[in-house]
């Protein structure tokens, strides 16, 4: 007893003393951690509705409990296969094309030795980040129209038949991987470009001196000097999976192409807000987060044992 | 370096260095191409005879010259509603934006601050999970925010990524001898923060207007979800009834479908003008600060 008191006086005097420093800093962060705990962290503790009968006189707390019955329910349901389907093979094929490009560009833009001319080619390629989704799904439409739509134009000049693209389920992933390409290829860029000027000159007056070209100095010496940065951004683009592009999936989404544009977040939004089944929603939507954060753990760990580099 | 020196370096340098240079800088061209002329299409066809377009005649520059189109959108009272009610978002909201992540992030840059580390992993932790589209959707319900202006701006109010860069920015450009100094005066650090980091940080300042304000102009989701009401719509919903979903009720007082859709082929192209106008203008000024932000991003925090 009397040991701990003596423990907690020094313990309590910290804290006072804690208290008395950093008081204002604590007044700053009043209004934005109000805002976490209202924005964020209550909804989070209202995912309690995924394992509830959601009714609208009781709301989210009032809901009798109802175990994991809305999780089997979509388990065995028959949208739940191709969901997965869908979801996945979209972001591996967003991984496998989205994710090099961008380092490719950075590589080459990192080669062109003409200020001007990279700095010209720069400011083109970060410029269609900017629009918004709306107006490059309308884009779209507009140039891969089957009638009077460039890209058939020249497919059709090539001796080829015109293709709907937007309107055939099997051309939709490649349409929405390449458009994300051409909408933010550069822009992801910048980060590699950033890294590649970190690069010591040291080493690139080393390798001319031993007579390496370009080639060779771009895979001992570029490649090598960004794998931090390229790992890093890769968990990132993992931790994206499950949730990848939900807007753009449904703004191109239309009957004909639904067997391959539907992913597992648009049809979060349309159980959830379009047929109101809210807990349906909500355990789906729960299911989807898990195994995107368990994607996003093993990767790390993944990555910190080969390569040592990691998130965190 | 003169014409003729860059010149003989050129030749010094090997065969597979001189091809590569000259694949290299026709790719480049290339891809430069390919992200431009969608863009300078868009824009030539928004001055452009219709019929002409639909008949494939319009490539490299304008065909039957008219502004008919452009007419339309200035007529249209939807189009303006929503414009204006977008400008109203994007400045309300960024003003909130700029405020909650500086005041965040000041904080959270002082290594001593005895709450830092649970404060950040609080913030943190959002990043990769939240309680998703519906708790999120039934408690804004539950707050009486639904179909309101004040969702679109409070919602998104602090974003993880800015907050993050804007700590870093603070952690390693503004020296800890001014903290001494300014604490020698008698300044607290709420003082501290308004007089002297506040002012010194105008570049991340800067940063984050763009991002932020970039972000509430083509907010779309937020505004699907939350807002039914088509006198709050924000102008991306507008964008989408007429250009994706050729919506009769959005063009006003047209009767068939096919004049419907004719009246929607004689605006789209404006309209995508008209409404990524006050971005693309602003952009080749701030280019370089957008990328800025970027690189400020990556440094480890």
């Amino acid at each position: 007893m009397k040991a701990l008191q003596k423990n907690d006086k020094p313990m309590l005097l910290r804290t006072r003393k804690a208290f008395i420093r950093d008081w204002q800093l604590m007044v700053l962060c009043i209004l934005p951690v109000a805002y976490f705990i209202i924005f964020h962290y209550v909804p989070m503790y209202g995912v309690q509705i995924a394992f509830k009968d959601f009714r609208a006189i009781d709301g989210i707390w009032g809901s009798p409990w109802c175990g994991f019955k809305h999780f089997r329910r979509f388990f065995t349901s028959p949208q739940f296969w191709p969901l997965l389907k869908n979801t996945l093979g979209l972001s591996f094929l967003q991984l496998a094309i989205g994710f090099p490009i961008p380092i490719i560009l950075a590589i080459m833009l990192n080669q062109a030795k003409s200020y001007k001319f990279k700095r010209f080619v720069q400011s083109v390629v970060y410029c269609p980040h900017f629009i918004s989704i709306v107006v490059l799904t309308s884009m779209l439409y507009i140039f891969l129209s089957p009638r009077n739509g460039i890209v058939n134009t020249v497919i059709q000049a090539l001796g080829g038949d015109p293709i709907f693209f937007l309107g055939e389920a099997k051309y939709f992933k490649l349409t929405f991987v390449i458009s994300g390409v051409w909408q933010n290829a550069g822009w992801s860029a910048i980060i590699y470009i950033a890294a590649l000027a970190g690069i010591s000159p040291d080493l690139y007056e080393a390798a001319a001196v031993d007579g390496a070209n370009k080639w060779q100095r771009i895979w001992h010496i570029d490649i090598p000097g960004i794998l931090p940065t390229i790992v890093m951004m890769f968990i990132l683009e993992v931790g994206k999976v499950m949730n990848l592009g939900m807007q753009k999936a449904y703004l191109m989404q239309n009957a004909q192409n639904l067997a391959a544009s539907e992913i597992i977040s648009t049809y979060i939004y349309k159980v959830g807000l379009i047929n109101a089944q809210y807990s349906y929603s909500a355990a789906i939507n729960l299911f989807n987060n898990l195994v995107n954060i368990f994607l996003l753990v093993s990767c790390n760990a993944l990555a910190k044992r080969v390569t040592k580099n990691s998130l965190w | 370096m003169s014409l003729s020196g860059r010149f003989s370096r050129f030749r010094a340098q090997s065969f597979s260095d001189k091809a590569f240079d000259i694949v290299n800088y026709t790719l480049l061209a290339l891809i430069a191409f390919l992200v431009l002329y969608p863009l300078y299409f868009i824009v030539i066809a928004s001055f452009s005879d219709p019929v002409a377009i639909n008949n494939g005649q319009v490539t490299l520059w304008v065909k039957g010259f008219n502004t008919d189109g452009y007419r339309k959108i200035f007529e249209n009272t939807k189009i303006w509603r929503s414009y204006a009610n977008t400008i109203g978002y994007t400045v309300v909201g960024t003003m909130i934006n700029l405020a909650l992540t500086m005041m965040l992030a000041y904080p959270l840059s002082r290594k001593n601050y005895c709450l830092r580390k649970p404060i950040l992993f609080m913030a943190m932790f959002t990043m990769y999970f939240s309680g998703g589209m519906i708790p999120t959707f039934l408690w804004m319900s539950d707050l009486h925010l639904y179909n309101t202006r004040a969702v679109l701006v409070l919602l998104p109010a602090i974003n993880v990524f800015n907050l993050i860069i804007a700590m870093n920015y603070i952690k390693n450009s503004i020296p800890e001898e001014l903290y001494e100094a300014a604490s020698l005066d008698g300044y607290g650090h709420i003082q501290y923060f308004t007089k002297i980091v506040l002012p010194l940080s105008q570049t991340i300042e800067i940063v984050l207007i763009l991002y932020y304000g970039v972000a509430h102009w083509n907010e779309f989701m937020n505004g699907l979800i939350y807002i039914r009401d088509e006198a709050l719509y924000p102008l991306q919903l507008t964008l989408r009834a007429i250009l994706l979903q050729n919506q009769a009720s959005s063009l006003g007082d047209v009767d068939s479908m096919m004049e419907q859709q004719k009246a929607a082929e004689l605006i789209k192209y404006g309209l995508i003008i008209v409404s990524s106008l006050p971005v693309m203008v602003i952009y080749p000024f701030v280019q370089k600060h957008f990328s800025k932000g970027v690189m400020l991003g990556s440094i480890k925090g």
